[in-house]
């Protein structure tokens, strides 16, 4: 690859052929506004925001898909290109509905607010517009049980489209219509949750406005807090402690399990538990039915279940491959299962007086809780999830100072966990852990060695790990993203041998699940905050005493006194599902 | 091209998609030729499209919706056009439009409750030598003035009676 | 013709075809030794003509035919466009050119007697304006149209048909192909003119195993019509250009993607196609040369932005025709990701020209910029509405008055429209301008596809640039905002302005939003969507003011500013316009002067029509 020299606004830079201006410009700290740019998920120059100059062009070109040349020479600024940019900006006021004071994202998160204010853009010169023509004909709202989707506020910067088409290969939303009646939406227009959509959540994710967000649960939850008769538990993922600090000026990557702990007690809830109790759970579980394949000859490769937005992608495009996906329910499910049984009975509650609230990255949670093959005994195992978003909202409603407050601990006993649970929340995670109680139980003994390298990093799509313990080889993949999924599973249906495979819905894993934090374009374009949240994990498990899921004593207990072994009848009934076929859905 | 059996028709479709399955870009062609069988693209052509050629079904739509020759609501049994390319919109076209709409008593896009007539204006049909001018299914009617329509209408009209 | 294993003719036997054909079609070259008929009959059966019932004569010459066998004596060629479209059904019989136009039934079989049997051409039926029409026309990319059967190969071979693509195989290297392309200085004739032989040689050097050569048959400026009169009056000249492109470039695969709306010119396409692969001149080895190539059609289905290169491209892969900003260019990364030529069909028409006649003909004809011929789709109002071939540089004035017999009515010319939606109005006082690409371009309009709109002073130039941005936001694709929402914003101005309720900012509004479209739209049909109204305001910006300012529409078209006036001088008070008027907005009396009331009128101009005397008056 060679390098060229290009001038941009005057400053020299030397930078690889293969740059883009807007890359080009980063390098020495100039900032070309953009709105539909995404780098590596949409790059489709349509939003006309970037717009430069370049010497000897006539026209206007957009910065970040223009690739720079040898002696180019750009300017980013200049009245022409402020002039159009401006108009432009107001073009897409003009079609937007201003309801700013109740929409989620313009608490610092709107990239369209952002950049019309960057534009110095103002209200009379869109609003006239507004006052005098009809507007888009106003679209319904989608709220669905995951998602909720306003087409009002869509601006068409089609980041949604990509991701759903391209990265994850779900396809449950295109580009319709055309022309000034264009809208993002689905076949039929139909709801959300009556397609193939895996309610992933990755659209919220890169959307620069409030047209996507998580379906709303606080109220409910805030409902089962205000009630004086319920026993309300709460339940937290790995992944959300590693990014919930974002919302609250932390720096990306700041692990603040403490601060969660104290300021879920002071949310009024009566125990905190801990989802990596669950995920230990799970991995007891998921470890033994895959000994019990290898060992039984049961339908191989075992592909891990705890990502519902994979489990309903499954479900859509790989019916044929049901039988493979392990029949554990989820961390959340399992332990929301265990607190309204076992709990429940050694304290006494009456289960139907408790409600289980999971704060979760993943939007596809708040389907997978809906489930009805989820619930025992017509009972769900957790009432209400929110996303990790939602907990920094209700933090901040009630006015607690995240920042300013104590490390409380978990609650026992389901708030002990091991450094195994832990790491669950990020790609290769649920392998690791895996192979670590996998490898002791076949061994027999301990093992020191439990790092498994070649399952972690964000990178690789898909990661294959060839591991021999004793006379077992266990060839495992990871793959997250659903388009690595489909890729795996081709593979895997063209007769590639796999004994065991983990997969996540999300590019990078619960990490960057559709419930996390939300960061703008300008964070993700630059920075790698996918791997940041993902250290954040590593570290909290290497700082762990126990980091093997069968030695957390809770784990232990629990088999002891109530769930008998693991496979068992008992755990049958508490800790696992069945699947659907959803292909002609 | 109607066919009224819906089994010959969900044949033909699946001949159809058969026939295009390892075509690049085969989707607009098969939606002609769905088109063409029945008449429009209902919601279960498009599901059955998006199935057999591993397209998702929103892009499907997203592609239907994009283009104007494609209907996704049925069109009547006579389908008259009125072109509003400029050399018609010149001599008067858009006079014409208006006096379909007041005698089917229909706006454009829509199609007669009796499912006869249906009403579409349509780009440039390239025959401007004729301006205005409008067909109705395959004839073409030129240089035409309001005072042509009701004859015209009043034929299709006496051949259903 | 001799059974053969071989797959393909060789150019001697194509040669020998054309021999033979041109024998067979004597009468029509007006010398040379006559096997065939001694009279052809020449009907146009292309869309114009056979909407005005050009099938109804065939029928009727069968049916002659048959009660009189005169097979021997007569040949019934159905043919492309002529051109004279306003004057359709057009029948011509050779030898002689005696042109006869708006022929019935009844006409053809007074031909037929007089004529045909009879020797004594139909006086009465001969055009009027076949001299006039034809004189200034040079037609080149047209020269087969109305001269041969489009459905027969073997015609077009004997016009020097697949003459240059024998030429190319056997004497020249692509280089060479490239290198006359290049210096014929042959355009795009589908819009900016960008030069036909840059194009091929930038995709000539990419090294790349797989190419594509397409052709842009989706045209889309609503009153252009001449790339649907070729291929439908001579497809064969595209096919060969095609594969010639091919052959120069390196590609072996061609696209014509052409709109779903030209059924005729489809079919003929597809015959055109079955008859060159069947003689091997199209296919694994032609003209046994070594040399492969082969088409596919593909049909639009109704996007005017898939004329766009990107977008037509887009499509054809399958998806939504959105255009994508360049780079890369077409020639670097284009249909599926191949380095891809893409030309219309008038410039590919006459690339086999350029070969076969040679560089210094083709650069004799036309100006220094623009060289050949344009195709004009002249409609609107003019008297001979049609297609007209004529040499880059010729003037407006030559075009409406001398070639297109001038404006109806007696009405005053007041501008042409040329670009369509991309385009612009050209105004009276610049009739004189010689038209080429520059010239256009420089007047603020452009050369679009070759659509010509003649509008008189009946025409309400502010309605004219609201018809083109209806147009432009029903066809926007909807990718970018200035194009998506900036269109919608200057309609809805626009459209206060014709309802007379516009204001002077709203002008400065239209000025303002123009511009950020020009400048700021991702494609080039989004950059020159604001250039009707562009135009329009710079030439007629007074009728703007009237509609804004004096609320008032000089031209009488836009409804809501119209009034209609009963002229109390000429009044006869008939009472004919008040039993006329649907809502009964008329009154008056023998001794009262009729009335119109304003608040009641719908201004559907029933009493103007009906009035017989002529007193009422449109906006007086």
């Amino acid at each position: 690859m060679g390098k060229v020299h290009v001038t941009i606004d005057g400053i020299q830079v030397y930078v690889p052929d293969d740059y883009t201006i807007l890359e080009a410009a980063k390098e020495i700290n100039i900032h070309i506004p953009t709105l539909c740019f995404l780098k590596d998920v949409s790059e489709i120059g349509c939003c006309r925001m970037c717009l430069v100059e370049i010497k000897g062009k006539k026209s206007l070109e957009a910065a970040c898909v223009h690739p720079v040349y040898d002696g180019m020479e750009v300017r980013t600024h200049s009245p022409e290109i402020t002039r159009v940019r401006k108009k432009n900006m107001e073009l897409i006021l003009s079609n937007h509905p201003a309801i700013c004071q109740s929409c989620t994202r313009s608490d610092s998160h709107c990239e369209l607010q952002a950049l019309a204010n960057m534009l110095d853009v103002h209200f009379s010169n869109y609003k006239k517009y507004q006052e005098t023509v009809t507007q888009n004909a106003a679209v319904d709202m989608d709220d669905g049980i995951s998602i909720q989707r306003d087409p009002n506020r869509c601006v068409l910067c089609r980041r949604c489209i990509s991701i759903c088409n391209n990265i994850q290969t779900v396809g449950a939303i295109s580009a319709i219509n055309r022309g000034f009646n264009t809208v993002i939406g689905t076949a039929g227009n139909r709801g959300l949750d009556d397609t193939v959509c895996v309610s992933c959540g990755q659209c919220i994710n890169v959307c620069p406005t409030g047209a996507l967000q998580e379906h709303r649960d606080i109220d409910s939850v805030w409902d089962a807090l205000y009630d004086e008769d319920k026993y309300v538990v709460v339940q937290t993922a790995p992944a959300v402690r590693a990014a919930l600090g974002e919302e609250f000026g932390n720096p990306i990557g700041t692990d603040v399990t403490g601060k969660m702990v104290t300021a879920l007690r002071m949310l009024g809830f009566d125990k905190v538990f801990d989802t990596n109790t669950g995920a230990d759970l799970t991995i007891m579980e998921e470890g033994t039915e895959l000994i019990d394949r290898i060992r039984g000859g049961g339908v191989l490769p075992l592909i891990t279940s705890c990502s519902p937005g994979w489990v309903k992608f499954c479900e859509h495009n790989f019916p044929e491959m049901i039988p493979n996906l392990s029949t554990c329910k989820s961390p959340h499910e399992m332990l929301g299962a265990i607190i309204k049984s076992y709990y429940a009975e050694k304290n006494g509650i009456d289960p139907d007086k408790m409600v289980v609230v999971s704060v979760m990255p993943c939007t596809a949670k708040k389907f997978e809780s809906q489930r009805p093959e989820l619930a025992v005994d017509g009972r769900a195992d957790v009432d209400f999830v929110i996303t990790t978003r939602e907990l920094a909202r209700m933090i901040k409603s009630i006015g607690i100072d995240f920042n300013a407050i104590g490390d409380g601990s978990f609650d026992d006993p389901l708030g002990q966990s091991t450094g195994a649970g832990l790491i669950f929340g990020t790609t290769g995670g649920v392998m690791e852990a895996a192979l670590r109680t996998v490898a002791d139980i076949i061994n027999g003994v301990s093992s020191d060695s439990i790092d498994y390298m070649e399952v972690r990093g964000i990178e690789e799509g898909i990661k294959i790990a060839e591991v021999r313990i004793a006379d077992l080889n266990i060839r495992a993949a990871v793959a997250h993203g659903l388009g690595n999924a489909r890729k795996l599973m081709e593979r895997v249906k063209a007769g590639e041998h796999f004994d065991f495979i983990e997969i996540m819905a999300c590019p990078g894993g619960c990490i960057n699940g559709g419930g996390q934090p939300l960061q703008v374009s300008d964070v993700r374009n630059w920075v790698d905050f996918k791997e940041k949240r993902a250290k954040a994990l590593y570290k909290g498990d290497r700082e762990k005493f126990i980091r093997k899921s069968h030695n957390n004593p809770a784990i232990k207990k629990l088999y002891k006194e109530y769930l008998g072994m693991a496979g068992g009848m008992k755990a049958h009934k508490l800790l696992h599902t069945h699947y659907v076929n959803r292909r002609d859905d | 091209m109607c066919c009224e059996n819906e089994a010959l028709m969900e044949e033909m479709l699946t001949k159809v998609i058969e026939e295009h399955k390892d075509m690049p870009g085969a989707l607009i062609p098969v939606l002609h030729e769905a088109q063409g069988i029945y008449g429009y693209l209902p919601e279960e052509v498009m599901k059955k499209i998006s199935d057999g050629l591993g397209v998702p079904v929103a892009k499907v739509y997203g592609v239907a919706t994009f283009y104007s020759q494609f209907s996704l609501i049925k069109k009547g049994k006579y389908r008259i056009n009125v072109c509003m390319g400029t050399a018609c919109y010149v001599k008067g076209s858009a006079d014409i439009l208006n006096k379909l709409k007041e005698r089917l008593a229909i706006e454009v896009g829509e199609c007669t409750e009796d499912g006869k007539f249906s009403l579409d204006a349509c780009r440039c049909i390239g025959a401007c030598g004729l301006a205005p001018v409008i067909t109705v299914n395959d004839e073409v009617y030129g240089r035409l003035t309001e005072a042509d329509i009701d004859s015209i209408i009043d034929k299709y009209e006496a051949m259903e009676a | 013709m001799a059974a053969s294993i071989r797959d393909y003719k060789t150019i001697t036997e194509i040669r020998e075809i054309r021999e033979e054909t041109r024998k067979k079609i004597g009468a029509r070259l007006g010398k040379g030794v006559c096997e065939g008929a001694e009279l052809h009959m020449m009907i146009c059966g292309s869309t114009g003509c056979s909407s005005s019932g050009s099938g109804k004569l065939l029928d009727k010459l069968d049916e002659l035919m048959a009660r009189d066998g005169l097979e021997e004596k007569v040949a019934v060629v159905k043919t492309g466009c002529f051109g004279l479209c306003a004057e359709g059904p057009i029948v011509m019989v050779q030898p002689g050119n005696y042109m006869y136009t708006q022929v019935t039934p009844e006409d053809i079989e007074e031909i037929w007697e007089c004529h045909i049997k009879g020797g004594a051409p139909v006086e009465r039926l001969i055009s009027q304006n076949q001299a006039e029409f034809f004189s200034k026309q040079k037609r080149i990319a047209l020269r087969n149209c109305g001269r041969i059967n489009p459905e027969c190969i073997d015609e077009y071979i004997a016009f020097d048909g697949y003459e240059a693509l024998s030429m190319v195989l056997t004497e020249m290297d692509p280089e060479d192909v490239i290198d006359t392309i290049k210096k014929s200085g042959l355009r795009g004739r589908g819009g900016g003119g960008f030069p036909a032989g840059i194009k091929w040689e930038a995709a000539a050097k990419e090294e790349c195993a797989v190419k594509y050569i397409c052709c842009n048959a989706d045209e889309g400026d609503p009153g252009a019509f001449m790339d649907r009169s070729i291929l439908e009056g001579d497809p064969h000249s595209v096919i060969e250009a095609m594969a010639i492109a091919g052959y120069a470039v390196g590609a072996h695969k061609g696209f014509i993607y052409i709109r779903a709306e030209y059924p005729i010119a489809v079919e003929r396409l597809r015959t055109a196609i079955g008859q060159a692969r069947e003689y091997g001149l199209l296919g694994k080895n032609i003209l046994g040369r070594g040399f492969e190539f082969d088409i596919e059609i593909r049909l639009g289905a109704g996007a005017f932005v898939c004329g766009e290169g990107s977008a037509l491209m887009i499509s054809i892969e399958g998806n939504r025709g959105e255009p994508r900003p360049k780079p890369p260019r077409a020639t670097e990364r284009g249909l599926f990701d191949k380095p891809t030529v893409l030309n219309n069909v008038e410039t590919f028409a006459n690339v086999p020209q350029i070969i076969v006649k040679g560089l210094d003909w083709y650069n004799s004809i036309g100006t220094e910029k623009s060289k050949g011929t344009k195709v004009f789709a002249v409609s609107g109002k003019i008297n001979n509405t049609g297609l007209v071939e004529i040499p880059m540089g010729t003037s407006l004035r030559e075009i409406i008055y001398d070639i297109g017999g001038g404006i109806p009515d007696g009405k005053k010319f007041k501008a042409a429209q040329t670009g369509g939606p991309s385009g612009g109005c050209i105004p009276a006082e610049l009739i004189d301008t010689p038209i080429d690409y520059d010239s256009l371009t420089s007047l603020g309009s452009m050369m679009g596809s070759g659509g010509l709109i003649v509008m008189d002073e009946s025409t309400c130039m502010v309605d004219i640039a609201k018809f083109f941005l209806e147009f432009t936001v029903d066809e926007s694709c909807g990718k970018c905002p200035p194009c998506r929402i900036g269109t919608k914003r200057m309609l809805e101005i626009i459209t206060r302005i014709t309802e007379g309720k516009g204001t002077m900012e709203d002008l400065d509004e239209l000025e303002e939003l123009s511009h950020t479209i020009k400048r700021g739209a991702l494609c080039g049909l989004g950059q020159s969507a604001p250039n009707p109204v562009l135009s329009t305001m710079k030439y007629f910006k007074d009728e703007y003011i009237a509609h804004v300012r004096d609320k008032k529409c000089p031209a009488g078209v836009c409804i809501s500013m119209l009034r209609y006036i009963i002229e109390k001088e000429s009044c006869k008070r008939c009472g004919i316009c008040a039993k006329n008027c649907p809502v009964g907005a008329i009154s008056g009396s023998k001794e009262q002067p009729y009335v119109i009331d304003q608040d009641k009128c719908i201004k559907c101009g029933v009493c103007m029509s009906k009035c017989p005397f002529k007193s009422i008056m449109k906006n007086a």
